[in-house]
């Protein structure tokens, strides 16, 4: 095998030697490729160029010989070199199945099922910036058309942030309460999370429970974007502001709660800040675009509303998020 | 040519005599002009590893004859203060990120055979084989 390639060098050598065309050269380039897909050494190379010139031009000075040499010492790194980036491809390739894996992992784990209802639509979006998903949005609802919304994002991304949402996730099922008021679910999560993860992991949560017999919904925030209330009567959008720590701060931090009744054709919009802080080449998106992108399609179905938001959030940003993104749009109906 | 077989490792010239010694010995053994490189690079990388991080130590090198085919042996010893952690040493990436040169993972590659033993406190022994083929 050796010796076969040696001898096709040599061939490929004497051409260019006889004639040194551009078609020669191009000869010896797609003969390097071949070399590099059999993992050929740079040192073998020229060990190889040597026993080729020394067939051919076998009264060279001496001094030609041992430069030769020379350069076979000096090679050996080199060749030391494409060896570990070999092998260094090798172990990225099993750490991106292994992410891969871990994925499908916690889609599997932080998967929640949307409550269906009465006069209320539900659309909800939640796309990762990379594989592992810092935002977590999480259901829980019971046959008298109570549920309750945990949509949470984590100081943080990839994959510190999605074993840290995993904790949330438990603590959320440990509390299995559609009855749960805000101010309740929100402290019991932040005591965990304050327990659980180190002082350099926050989490921010909006937490909703909403009643379909009143359309009434209560909110607590810890730390969280502040979720949009739309008016169909006046047109005009209103933050729901309300007080309340990142979870992980303080064991003692307590959190404040609102009310608000939906009235027919009223939308809640809930998102992380993946949302707020898209950027495009004239500055931040503000709040003001993305409500003009609700207002656009605001006799849609919630869930075409959401999509319709990330579609355009994307093209805007040339397909590039900055951020886990979420976004959930309740709308009376 | 030199009946000696071993060279003791203190200063940095030590570090050309241990190549000379394995270059000799595997030139006699008939390692072609790349092989040669291969070892003494290895050689050269041990010996630098002893006089950097245990100051002193011992370069040995063998002939082997195993199944009627010969091959070189390289042994680095030392006394100095053993690798805290070996897995990490024989990561890719660890010394060539830092610049320290191929490293250990870089000797193993241009052997044939590598073992190392070391004990914190106690010293380092590695021994790495290239079989003449």
């Amino acid at each position: 095998m050796v010796q076969k390639i040696g001898s096709q060098y040599k061939e490929i050598l004497n051409q260019y030697m006889q004639r040194q065309s551009e078609q020669n050269l191009y000869v010896g380039q797609n003969f390097s490729r071949q070399l590099i897909s059999e993992n050929t050494s740079p040192e073998d190379v020229i060990s190889m160029h040597k026993a080729a010139m020394q067939e051919l031009y076998e009264d060279m000075p001496e001094t030609v010989w041992h430069s030769f040499d020379f350069l076979i010492e000096m090679m050996i790194n080199y060749g030391l070199a494409l060896q570990e980036r070999q092998s260094l491809l090798q172990k990225q390739e099993e750490l991106r199945m292994e992410m891969d894996l871990a994925a499908n992992v916690q889609e599997t784990l932080l998967s929640t099922t949307m409550p269906s209802l009465e006069g209320l639509d539900i659309g909800l979006l939640s796309v990762p910036l990379r594989k592992m998903n810092g935002d977590y949005i999480y259901f829980i609802s019971d046959e008298e058309g109570r549920a309750g919304i945990a949509v949470a994002d984590v100081i943080g991304k990839g994959l510190p942030a999605a074993l840290c949402m995993s904790m949330v996730k438990f603590g959320m099922d440990s509390l299995n309460d559609s009855m749960s008021f805000p101010r309740e679910v929100l402290s019991t999560i932040n005591r965990i999370v304050e327990k659980s993860v180190d002082d350099f992991m926050f989490v921010s949560m909006f937490y909703g429970r909403y009643e379909a017999e009143s359309g009434v919904l209560t909110y607590g925030s810890a730390g969280h974007e502040p979720a949009m209330l739309y008016r169909a009567e006046t047109g005009e959008f209103e933050e729901l502001t309300v007080k309340g720590l990142l979870l992980g701060v303080s064991p003692m931090a307590t959190y404040e709660e609102k009310e608000v009744k939906l009235n027919k054709d009223d939308m809640v919009v809930i998102m992380t800040d993946g949302v707020t802080e898209g950027r495009t080449a004239e500055g931040f998106i503000d709040r003001q675009v993305i409500n003009e992108l609700i207002l656009r399609k605001k006799d849609e179905p919630a869930q075409t509303i959401v999509q319709y938001v990330y579609d355009e959030l994307v093209r805007m940003q040339n397909a590039e998020l900055s951020d886990d993104f979420t976004l959930v749009i309740y709308k009376k109906v | 040519m030199s009946n000696q077989s071993s060279v003791e490792i203190q200063t940095e010239w030590d570090i050309v005599a241990a190549r000379q010694l394995g270059r000799n010995v595997a030139k006699e053994l008939g390692f072609g002009t790349v092989d040669q490189a291969r070892i003494t690079t290895a050689i050269s990388e041990l010996a630098r590893n002893i006089y950097l991080y245990a100051g002193q130590g011992k370069i040995e090198i063998q002939r082997l004859t195993e199944n009627g085919i010969n091959g070189i042996l390289i042994i680095a010893a030392d006394n100095g203060p053993g690798i805290p952690d070996v897995r990490k040493v024989m990561e890719d990436g660890f010394s060539t990120s830092g610049g320290l040169g191929a490293g250990l993972p870089g000797v193993k590659r241009l052997m044939d055979d590598f073992k190392i033993e070391t004990t914190l406190g106690e010293g380092t022994d590695i021994r790495a084989t290239k079989w003449l083929r």
